[in-house]
Order: structure tokens, then C-alpha cells, then sequence
């Protein structure tokens, strides 16, 4: 191993030190009005010299331990499987698709609230992710700041409710193509930016939309959000055990049942279900048509899609409109589901996560992209003791994921186009 | 049916072209040829659009091109592809062709979601080209293969079907030969053919093979260091005393 190899072991090594040390090894402690500076225990002093070590030699042997990282697929069995043949992949997949979409209809009626307002967050996480994955897995345009458009359809209901008293049905649809007009805004300053420069740009529009909303006092209530932003509605039917509006019948007077506040839950449940299968439906049809190839055209070569007569101000600006038009749909569901919003709840680490699970997913595969969000939401709701290594343990999945499997769990697979020989 | 006029194009201090002039007729395959550097590429440019010209005028059917964004000129019907090939590698090789095809997206997304008989025919209407052109350049068995896992070879043959299927008047080819073997270099060369007198298209080529210039050319342009050397029918060219010069002093 070149002594290269160990300079930059030995300066990763100091670096850990200089970080570590001052925020573990010394504590400022308030005695009365007085404030003094302590050393750690032993123990942290001897926890931050073996974290120095340990990166001294993860960073020293680096590329074995990388090298061994990328054999690691011959352990899992499925690796060296020939791949399906196409017919039957497909018809898999669809029974796949199929038999969850059963089970997620009747499963929220066996079990208990907690589970199924957890599920609803899944599907509203499962259209977020679906919008983006048009934007960067289709069309190759990194956008880090597409929580703005999900604020902008939570706030589009909330705003609407608060002044004008919009029932959920008609917000939905405003929320949306609202969001679907900032994407379009959204798109014309950015026409000509690509990769880290568009990545930028996007995360201060995402930016510019929180702080926004957290300053106009006046409209948006500011960092105190907007609250009472009424359920949806079953034809009419409201879902509270009194009627809050005039002439409104209740849901469990009209079927004769007893009250119980988990209709609620499960009726949002079924709409964000309804609502996730139709994006997910849209957007797999416009994978197929004209401009779900133009998207990807222009991901794989710009200059190429535009020597053919493609304008990438129509192909872009479509991306990033449908991408956030999906986002105000996933947006106006949070708002009603969670009945309060704030600024608080659109900050750049959702977009991050919204990011990571396409990206863990596989860009461009809808079926990795669901996967991905369902683990993504649920895993640490199942780890909640380790809830404060979140952040860590999701840092670790990526960098793990990049180096094993750049592709994503399950990477797009072309779709088959059969061809009748031509005279 | 294409003029370009006393061409010009400058990078700074650079003059990559200078004063060009070239002139296609209908059904007619024109080559540009020149040592490496001799801007040749660097016209192509500014004939798709992708530079703007610092001088002189293009002329495509008597419309005025120069300065027009690229995809314009494209939908034009001048159509060019790229000295090193450019295709959608992460794409089969049917979307290739089907991409070519869709310059007008925004008209048809509510009938493509709805899925209208309109929509469906000309979907297939597509189709049915793109099998046509596959067929054509011995490709239609690879239709559903990744772009980017074609042998070199046929990602060129691709390339002038990705060009054709978009049904253009004149075929910008910059150098098409560059890295094929002698039997594809053959193929190529009936293919050009058939393109002009089967489908009456213009060419213009960019070639450094020479015995395929000088073998389906109707007329060469020489330019050298950017300036116009020489033009005239592959015979005139063959016994012009300065191209014999430019070319052996390269050499
Ligand atoms: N975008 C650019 N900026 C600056 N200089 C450029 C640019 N494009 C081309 N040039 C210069 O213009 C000159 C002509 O280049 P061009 O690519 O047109 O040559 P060519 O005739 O196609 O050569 P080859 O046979 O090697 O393909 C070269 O000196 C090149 O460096
Ligand atoms: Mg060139």
C-alpha cells in the first residue's frame, strides 16, 4: 500500500479528532450564574481515540475493504439468476401490484389506528415520491427543493378553508394544479441550469416557499401554521360525531352505526390508497407515451433530443409541472390528514427524504420507488430506540447503497415493444 | 434547396471557419472534406443551430437559418448526426427511434392519457416506422436491447435511422464511417446511396474516408484551416495540384 495511502488515513483520522473532541470531550456546564467549561469521563475520551482509529484504518485500507464491499452481491442467491423473461416478468409484476393493492383495501380494517394513520403518511410519501421520480429518475433534473410544491398544495387547502370554507373535494384538484402553475414558474428561470446548478437553485426555491410562508404572518399565520382544516367528506357526509356545517349530514347517523373516530382514519386512508394508485397509474402512462421518452431523451443526451427536433423548454417545463402537480395532490392530503399545518412540516430534509427513496428505490422504477417509501416511513417507526440515530442509520443506507448498488433496489427495466416486420 | 453563404464562425481569437460557401441541390450528396481541425464539424454546427454564426447567411429552401434554435431547424427538415455518436444509450433501441418522432408532445398528452383512437394510430403509425427503419439498417432483431449495448457499427446505422424516421429533406452525416471495417464501410456506402435515390434526401458528408468520398460523392468541398480550398465533382478534386498539396502536407 503507497504511503500515500496512509498520509490521507493519518490526516482522516486527525480530522475526527478536531471534530469530535470539542463536542464530546468538553461539556459547558451552568453553575448558578456562571457558566464552566468540564472534561468529559475517560471513557469519551477513550471512545473519540478508537473512533480516530477505527477511521485510520477504514480509510488506510480503504480500497480492500471497498473492493471485498462489491463481491458481497455472490452472497445473495438471486444475483446470479438469468433474468425473466420478459412476458412473465411483467405478468409477476402485475400480480405483485395486484395483490397488494388488495390487501393494503381491506388491511385497514384489522388493525389499529396508529397503523393505518401511519400507512396513510406511507401513500402521501409514495405520490411524493412518484412526482419526483419524474423529475430526477425520468427526467434527469435534480430537484432538490420539491417539498415547496408539497407546501403548496397543504397551504392551497388551508388557506382555502380558513377564508373560503372549501370542502376537501373541490380543494384537491386546485391544490394540485397550483402546485402544478409554481412548477411551471418554477421551470423557467431553471431552463438552461443542469446538474448541481439547477440542484442549487431548486433548494433555494424550496427555501424561498418556507420562509415565506413562515413570515407572512398576516396570510399564513406564520411559524404558528393554520389549524381546523376540516376532513374530507363522504358524499356530503361528514365524519365528526356532531355536524360542524349547516345541512351537512354525519357518516355514522345516515348507515345507523355507532360513532367511532376511526372512520375517519380509515376514509383518509382509502383516499390517499385512490390517490396514490391513480398517480401511480398517470404517471406509468406517460412513461409510455411521447413525452415520458422525450424526458428520459433528454436525461440521456440534451443535444442529441434537440438535434431531433425536441424543445427542451416544452420537455422540462412538462416534467417539473406534472412532477409538482402530483406534490399539491400529496399535499392537500396531509393537510386534511393532519388537520394543522406549519412551515415546519415542509423543510429541506423532506425533500431529502423524498429524494432518497427515489433514489434507494431505483430512478424511473415505479415499483422500487413504492418499496423504498414504504421502508423508508416505516423503519423508523419500528426502530423508535434508535430514533436518534436516524439521521445516521439513513446516511449509512445511502453511502452503503451507492457503493453496492448505485442502480437502486429495483432499477427501471425497459419496457418490451413488440414490432410487426414492415413491407 | 440548401446555400450557405460566405460562412463564418469565430471562438475569440479563433476564425474555425472562414467564408465558406456550399450549395445542395435536391437529391444530391455533397462532402465536405479537409484535414483534422479544418472546421469542418464547426460548419455542421452552425447549419443545425447549435452555434449561431458570427458571419454570412444559410439558406435552407430560401428561408434565412442561421441564429434559429436547433430543434427548429430540425423540425425543418434538416437533420444531422454526430461525429461521435450520440444516442440514448439508456434507452431501447425502438424508443430511439420513437423519441425521434415526438416533436409534438404537448398537442397530444390529454388524448395520449385518454388513449383516443387518434392518438393510438398515430402511435402506430410510429411504430410501424421505426420497424421500417430498423428493417432497413438490418437492426429490427435488436429492437428491444439497450442503445448503448449495440456494437459500435450498429449505433452508426441507429444513428441515420434515428435521423430518418424523423423523414428529413437533408441529412447531415459527420462522418459516419469513422471506426466501421471495410464490409460496413460498404454497407454504409450503398445505404447513402439508397437514402438519396430511394428516399430523396439530400447529404451532406463529413468523411475522411476517401474512397468513400470520392465514390458517392456529386461533389466535394475542400476547406482548409477554416478557409474554402477547393469544390468541384470528385474527378475535379482528385487532380486539383492545391488539395494534393494540403493533403500531403498534412500527411
Ligand atoms: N466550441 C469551440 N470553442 C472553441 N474552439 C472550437 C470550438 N469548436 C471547435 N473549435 C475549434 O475550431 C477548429 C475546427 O474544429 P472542427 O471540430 O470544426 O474541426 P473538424 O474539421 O471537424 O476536425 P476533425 O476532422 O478532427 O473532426 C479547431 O481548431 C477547434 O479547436
Ligand atoms: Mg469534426
Amino acid at each position: 500500500m503507497a504511503a500515500n495511502n496512509y498520509r490521507h488515513a493519518l490526516f482522516c483520522a486527525i480530522v475526527t479528532l478536531i471534530i469530535s473532541f470539542p463536542i464530546l470531550g468538553l461539556n459547558l456546564e451552568a453553575q448558578g450564574v456562571n457558566i464552566t467549561l468540564t472534561g468529559a469521563k475517560t471513557s469519551t475520551y477513550i471512545a473519540i481515540f478508537m473512533a480516530a482509529v477505527a477511521v485510520f484504518v477504514f480509510q488506510a485500507f480503504r480500497d480492500s475493504f471497498m473492493g471485498m464491499l462489491g463481491k458481497l452481491p455472490t452472497l445473495n442467491p438471486l444475483a446470479h439468476k438469468e433474468p425473466m423473461e420478459q412476458s412473465k416478468r411483467v405478468k409477476l409484476e402485475s400480480w405483485i401490484m395486484t395483490g397488494l393493492l388488495v390487501l393494503a383495501l381491506f388491511w385497514p380494517f384489522f388493525v389499529s389506528r396508529g397503523s393505518v394513520d401511519l400507512a396513510t403518511l406511507v401513500l402521501i410519501y409514495i405520490m411524493l415520491a412518484l412526482g419526483l421520480n419524474v423529475v430526477v429518475g425520468l427526467a434527469g433534473l435534480l430537484d432538490l427543493g420539491y417539498v415547496a410544491f408539497y407546501a403548496v398544495g397543504a397551504y392551497t387547502f388551508a388557506l382555502l378553508s380558513q377564508y373560503t370554507g372549501i370542502s376537501f373535494w373541490m380543494a384537491l384538484p386546485i391544490g394540485a394544479l397550483l402546485a402544478g402553475l409554481f412548477g411551471l414558474l418554477l421551470g423557467f428561470p431553471v431552463l438552461r441550469l443542469r446538474g448541481d446548478y439547477l440542484a442549487i437553485v431548486t433548494l433555494g426555491f424550496g427555501e424561498i416557499i418556507r420562509i415565506l410562508l413562515n413570515n407572512w404572518t398576516s396570510l399564513t399565520g406564520g411559524p404558528n401554521g393554520i389549524g381546523g382544516i376540516p376532513d374530507p367528506t363522504f358524499f356530503g357526509m361528514e365524519f365528526g360525531r356532531r355536524v360542524k356545517e349547516e345541512g351537512n349530514t354525519s357518516f355514522h347517523e345516515t348507515f345507523g352505526i355507532a360513532y367511532s373516530g376511526e372512520h375517519k382514519v380509515i376514509f383518509l386512508y382509502l383516499i390517499a390508497l385512490v390517490l396514490a394508485v391513480i398517480t401511480a397509474l398517470i404517471i406509468r402512462r406517460f412513461m409510455r407515451m411521447p413525452v415520458g421518452r422525450a424526458w428520459e431523451a433528454l436525461r440521456e443526451d440534451e443535444i442529441a433530443a434537440r438535434s431531433l427536433g425536441l424543445s427542451r423548454t416544452a420537455v422540462k417545463l412538462s416534467a417539473f409541472t406534472i412532477g409538482a402537480f402530483f406534490a399539491g395532490f400529496a399535499g392537500t392530503v396531509f393537510a386534511s390528514k393532519q388537520g394543522f399545518i406549519s412551515p415546519e412540516s415542509f423543510v429541506f430534509l423532506e425533500s431529502a427524504i423524498i429524494l432518497a427513496i427515489v433514489v434507494l428505490g431505483g430512478m424511473g422504477s415505479q415499483l422500487g420507488v413504492i418499496l423504498a417509501a414504504i421502508a423508508v416511513t416505516i423503519l423508523p417507526e419500528l426502530a423508535r430506540e434508535f430514533s436518534e440515530y436516524r439521521m445516521l442509520i439513513f446516511g449509512a443506507a445511502m453511502v452503503l447503497m451507492m457503493v453496492w448498488r448505485p442502480q437502486g433496489m429495483l432499477p427501471m427495466k425497459r419496457i418490451h415493444i413488440k414490432l410487426h416486420k414492415q413491407e | 434547396m440548401l446555400e450557405v453563404q460566405n460562412l463564418s464562425m469565430r471562438f475569440g481569437g479563433l476564425l474555425a471557419v472562414d467564408q465558406v460557401s456550399l450549395d445542395v441541390k435536391e437529391r444530391e450528396i455533397v462532402s465536405i472534406i479537409g484535414p483534422n481541425g479544418a472546421g469542418k464539424t464547426t460548419v455542421f454546427n452552425c447549419m443545425s443551430g447549435f452555434y449561431k454564426p458570427t458571419g454570412g447567411k444559410i439558406l435552407f429552401e430560401g428561408k434565412e437559418m442561421q441564429g434559429k434554435p436547433d430543434y427548429k431547424i430540425s423540425r425543418l427538415g434538416m437533420v444531422r448526426t454526430f461525429q461521435h455518436v450520440r444516442l440514448f444509450t439508456q434507452m431501447s433501441v425502438v424508443e430511439n427511434l420513437l423519441v425521434a418522432q415526438h416533436r409534438h408532445l404537448n398537442t397530444n398528452m390529454l388524448a395520449g392519457l385518454l388513449g383516443t383512437p387518434n392518438y393510438k394510430a398515430r402511435e402506430q403509425k410510429s411504430l410501424d416506422r421505426a420497424a421500417y427503419w430498423l428493417e432497413r439498417v438490418g437492426l429490427l432483431d435488436l429492437a428491444n436491447r439497450d442503445a448503448g449495448n449495440l456494437a459500435y457499427g450498429q449505433q452508426r446505422r441507429l444513428e441515420i435511422a434515428r435521423c430518418m424516421v424523423t423523414e428529413p429533406k437533408l441529412l447531415m452525416l459527420d462522418e459516419p464511417a469513422a471506426g466501421l471495417n471495410p464490409a460496413e464501410t460498404k454497407e454504409l456506402n450503398q445505404l447513402i446511396i439508397s437514402l438519396k435515390e430511394d428516399y430523396n434526401v439530400s447529404v451532406v458528408l463529413i468523411e475522411h474516408d476517401m474512397s468513400l468520398v470520392m465514390d458517392i460523392s456529386d461533389r466535394i468541398n475542400v476547406i482548409n484551416q477554416g478557409k474554402p480550398l477547393a469544390s468541384g465533382t470528385p474527378e475535379e478534386i482528385r487532380h486539383n495540384d492545391d488539395v494534393i498539396k494540403a493533403y500531403l502536407g498534412e500527411a
